[in-house]
């Protein structure tokens, strides 16, 4: 190969590594507005779902020209009926008799929200540094894996063992993900691609241990499941024994403020972001830009696999098997977008999907809609955030310039001068 | 799959729309209720206020196998009792108790929680809600292992599939030209090697009776081969793939569908070899298998699931465990249908006279729920 040919070749894989992280970049820097016209948006388009597959409606569609008004009854009933109903199991619950059994939704969704939050912040570092952690599954397992473990199998007191649990379960998310990030630093493989394969290896290898007599697996049984996690692991449920919310709720909490710290406060985090920004220029500025890679992805992982020790010691003590991450990895990406990759906009984006779970369970139970519907509303806010264009167009909020930093103002200056 | 059936259900609603022009039914009370759609005796709807519910596990109702026989026969007999019927399907394992606490939330009377994954979580419910009646399809809801179940108002519906699966081994032994059977699991769980097991005993039990030879590839009564999912993708059918490359003429694949990545292999191979379906009447419920279907392994998870409910609808909840078993019908063989003519009439008659002397106990099955 030619000196000319090597040099446009390393011209074209920057070209491509400037166009992703261009595009991250776009994303990620959606304003609030975007947000919530995209959440607006799929609410809308989760209704013409419903209304198209309820049962009612299609009956009096049949007939629409010679009595219409049946099937817009029809119509505001299942859209009207299936919102209440996610209103009821994620907010407020109108039927209970007590104030401490109506806000008991609004503490589900908390406890829904929590490892989302917790690994919505993990994909959310990694955002900020130009890096896509999509590995959040294989990490949850492992942090799973290796907490339960330790908190089902080793005697310990409380809360010493809850700590040490919680401890090694993010170790072993970090180290997880640390695999991709040394992987991405060094040999420059692309992080998208050993993430997902690492999910793959950590889902197998769970799989594996959950199977094998002596090691994950619950004794006496041979299904694939891990023994009741001990008491003194379990993270104490923070409103008494009537809601499920637990302590992992005030560790989430914690995540937030230290994330916040990190980014905004910390030398690392401006390491972080700088790398994210341009790390040509971080590197022209002195910052190791493969050693802070790996960083990246070390509190990535640590943070995603405190999701998912989370999940088995305060969400599922009972013993938990290979499909813990409850798709949380992938959720929390989406989390991560809706929240601008900021701290407290990864919480509130997290609460927001943990009411949407805790909402589908009484949406499914009271009205018949199928789960699948709450799931295409989540799925229809990504699509629209990863294109707010669409969404600005739609509310006719400003469209901002070629460049995403400044924005607002110039676009406002345009409208000014117009 | 799921999304499928939603683009399936926008194509009719659309096509419905098109063709509005029908003339509008007359104004009756029942018309205007939408949630006796789906209720065939609108007459007898309201007649109770017994609700029954059913929680799915990971798999959902749609999965060809237990999770959906399972809401078949509870479905069936709320609408025979006319009573209000609720359904809440699970994605993963952290649904399943928000899922059992919405249907607690909902007023129901009976829930049916299908699959040992829910077994830790129905526990937790039933103990929290004694006076609410609990069926724990194909768990025995014991899980500190004190051969007790943990809740008194749950009532365990177990499959003793190893006394049909003895019946199918035989036959496909007396069957085969070749002299090798095989099969493979989904994953190893209880659940799924009791079929194995029961077909290679009942394959021994014909060596022992003909002083044949006849092998069973793919279980040796410990271990096996096993996909490592239940997905009809590329590794099940490279499994499938691996036991016909063994000169098997007959197969037996257990797990949901994965039988489908059998068919698949068997095409392939372009050899005669005849397959054996698990928990249904497989000829009925997937047409595109009817030809190379030898028989199937039922486990009437239906029958039982609408015995369960329509007892417990009309007050007479009964929580001690139900063992389905060839003398009960809760297990059994299929018809020949396609493969009446290629199997010997005398062969069918030793099954049958096999069938009442593991009813007699005269011939022994061993499984996990008998040892």
């Amino acid at each position: 190969m030619s000196d000319t040919q090597t040099s446009a070749e390393h011209r074209r894989v920057a070209d491509d590594s400037d166009r992703w992280r261009e595009a991250l970049h776009r994303i990620v820097s959606g304003s609030w507005a975007v947000s919530l016209g995209a959440i607006v948006l799929a609410v809308l388009g989760g209704s013409i779902m419903i209304i198209v597959t309820d049962p009612g409606v299609q009956q009096a569609s049949a007939y629409f020209f010679s009595r219409p008004s049946d099937t817009f009854a029809a119509i505001g009933s299942s859209v009207g009926g299936a919102y209440y109903a996610l209103f009821r199991g994620a907010v407020w619950d109108f039927g209970a008799d007590s104030f401490a059994g109506a806000i008991r939704p609004l503490t589900q969704s908390l406890t829904m929200a929590t490892p989302l939050i917790m690994a919505g912040l993990g994909v959310a570092v990694g955002f900020r540094a130009g890096l896509f952690n999509i590995g959040g599954r294989g990490q949850m397992l492992v942090a799973a894996a290796a907490g339960g473990w330790i908190g089902f199998a080793v005697d310990m007191p409380w809360p010493l063992h809850m700590l040490v649990a919680v401890l090694a379960g993010m170790v072993a998310g970090a180290v997880w993900a640390g695999i991709a990030g040394v992987l991405k630093a060094y040999t420059g493989a692309h992080e998208v691609i050993t993430t997902i394969m690492l999910n793959y290896v950590g889902f197998y290898l769970v799989s594996y241990l959950l199977a094998t007599p002596g090691l994950l697996q619950a004794p006496g049984s041979s299904n694939p499941k891990t023994p009741h996690m001990l008491t003194s692991a379990i993270m104490p449920d923070l409103l008494g024994r009537r809601y499920n919310l637990h302590l992992g709720f005030i560790f989430a909490l914690l995540a937030v403020a230290y994330v916040w710290w990190l980014l905004n406060r910390s030398s690392t985090g401006f390491a972080f972001r700088a790398v994210g920004e341009n790390p040509a220029a971080a590197k022209v500025a002195g910052i190791d830009v493969p050693r802070t890679t790996v960083s990246v992805m070390l509190v990535a992982g640590a943070l995603v696999g405190l999701a998912g020790v989370t999940q088995v010691l305060g969400t599922v003590t009972t013993g938990f098997s290979y499909d813990i991450d409850a798709g949380i990895g992938f959720d929390a990406i989406t989390v991560a977008l809706l929240g601008g990759s900021r701290p407290i906009g990864v919480m509130f984006a997290a609460i927001l999907f943990g009411a949407f779970k805790a909402g589908g369970s009484v949406m499914q139970a009271a009205e018949g809609v199928p789960i699948e519907i709450v799931q295409v509303v989540q799925a229809l806010i990504v699509l629209f955030i990863a294109a707010p264009p669409l969404v600005r167009a739609v509310f006719r909020l400003p469209q901002p310039g070629k460049r995403p930093k400044r924005g607002k103002r110039a676009a406002r200056r345009q409208e000014v001068a117009a | 799959m799921k999304t499928a059936m939603r683009g399936v259900a926008l194509a009719a609603a659309t096509a419905l729309a098109l063709a509005a022009c029908a003339s509008a039914p007359e104004e009756s009370p029942s018309s205007s209720s939408t949630d006796s759609a789906g209720a065939s005796e609108t007459s007898t709807a309201k007649a109770t206020d017994y609700t029954a519910c059913i929680v799915s596990d990971a798999g959902g109702f749609d999965d060809k196998s237990f999770n959906q026989l399972s809401y078949e026969g509870t479905k069936k007999a709320a609408q025979e009792l006319g009573a209000t019927f609720k359904e809440a399907q699970s994605d993963s394992e952290t649904d399943f108790q928000p899922n059992l606490e919405a249907m607690v939330s909902v007023g129901c009377d009976t829930i049916v929680s299908v699959g040992f994954a829910l077994s830790a979580a129905t526990v937790e419910s039933a103990l929290a809600n004694p006076d609410l009646q609990y069926v724990l399809v194909d768990d025995a809801a014991d899980n500190d292992f004190n051969g007790e179940k943990d809740a008194p108002n749950i009532k365990p519906l177990l499959y003793d599939t190893a006394q049909a699966a003895f019946l199918a081994g035989y036959l496909s032994a007396g069957y085969s030209k070749a002299g090798k059977v095989g099969t493979f699991g989904g994953q190893p769980y209880p659940t799924v090697t009791i079929f194995m097991d029961g077909f290679k005993q009942g394959v021994d039990y014909y060596n022992k009776v003909k002083g044949t030879d006849v092998k069973v590839v793919g279980w040796d009564g410990k271990d096996g081969s096993f996909t490592g999912g239940f997905e009809a993708n590329d590794t099940a059918k490279a499994t499938a793939n691996n036991i016909i490359g063994q000169g098997v003429d007959v197969l037996l694949p257990v797990g949901g569908p994965i039988y489908q990545s059998a068919r698949d292999a068997i095409a392939d191979s372009g050899k005669d070899i005849a397959l054996i379906g698990v928990d249904a009447d497989v000829y009925n419920t997937d047409p595109s298998v009817q030809s190379l279907l030898l028989t199937s392994i039922m486990k009437n998870m239906d029958v039982s699931c609408y015995d369960t409910i329509m007892a417990a609808g009309q007050g007479n909840f009964d929580p001690t465990a139900y063992v389905g078993t060839l003398s009960n019908d809760g297990v059994g063989i299929a018809p020949l249908h396609d493969y009446k003519d290629k199997v010997d009439p005398a062969l069918m008659d030793e099954v049958n006279k096999l069938k009442q002397d593991i009813i007699d106990g005269t011939v022994k099955v061993t499984s996990y729920l008998n040892q």
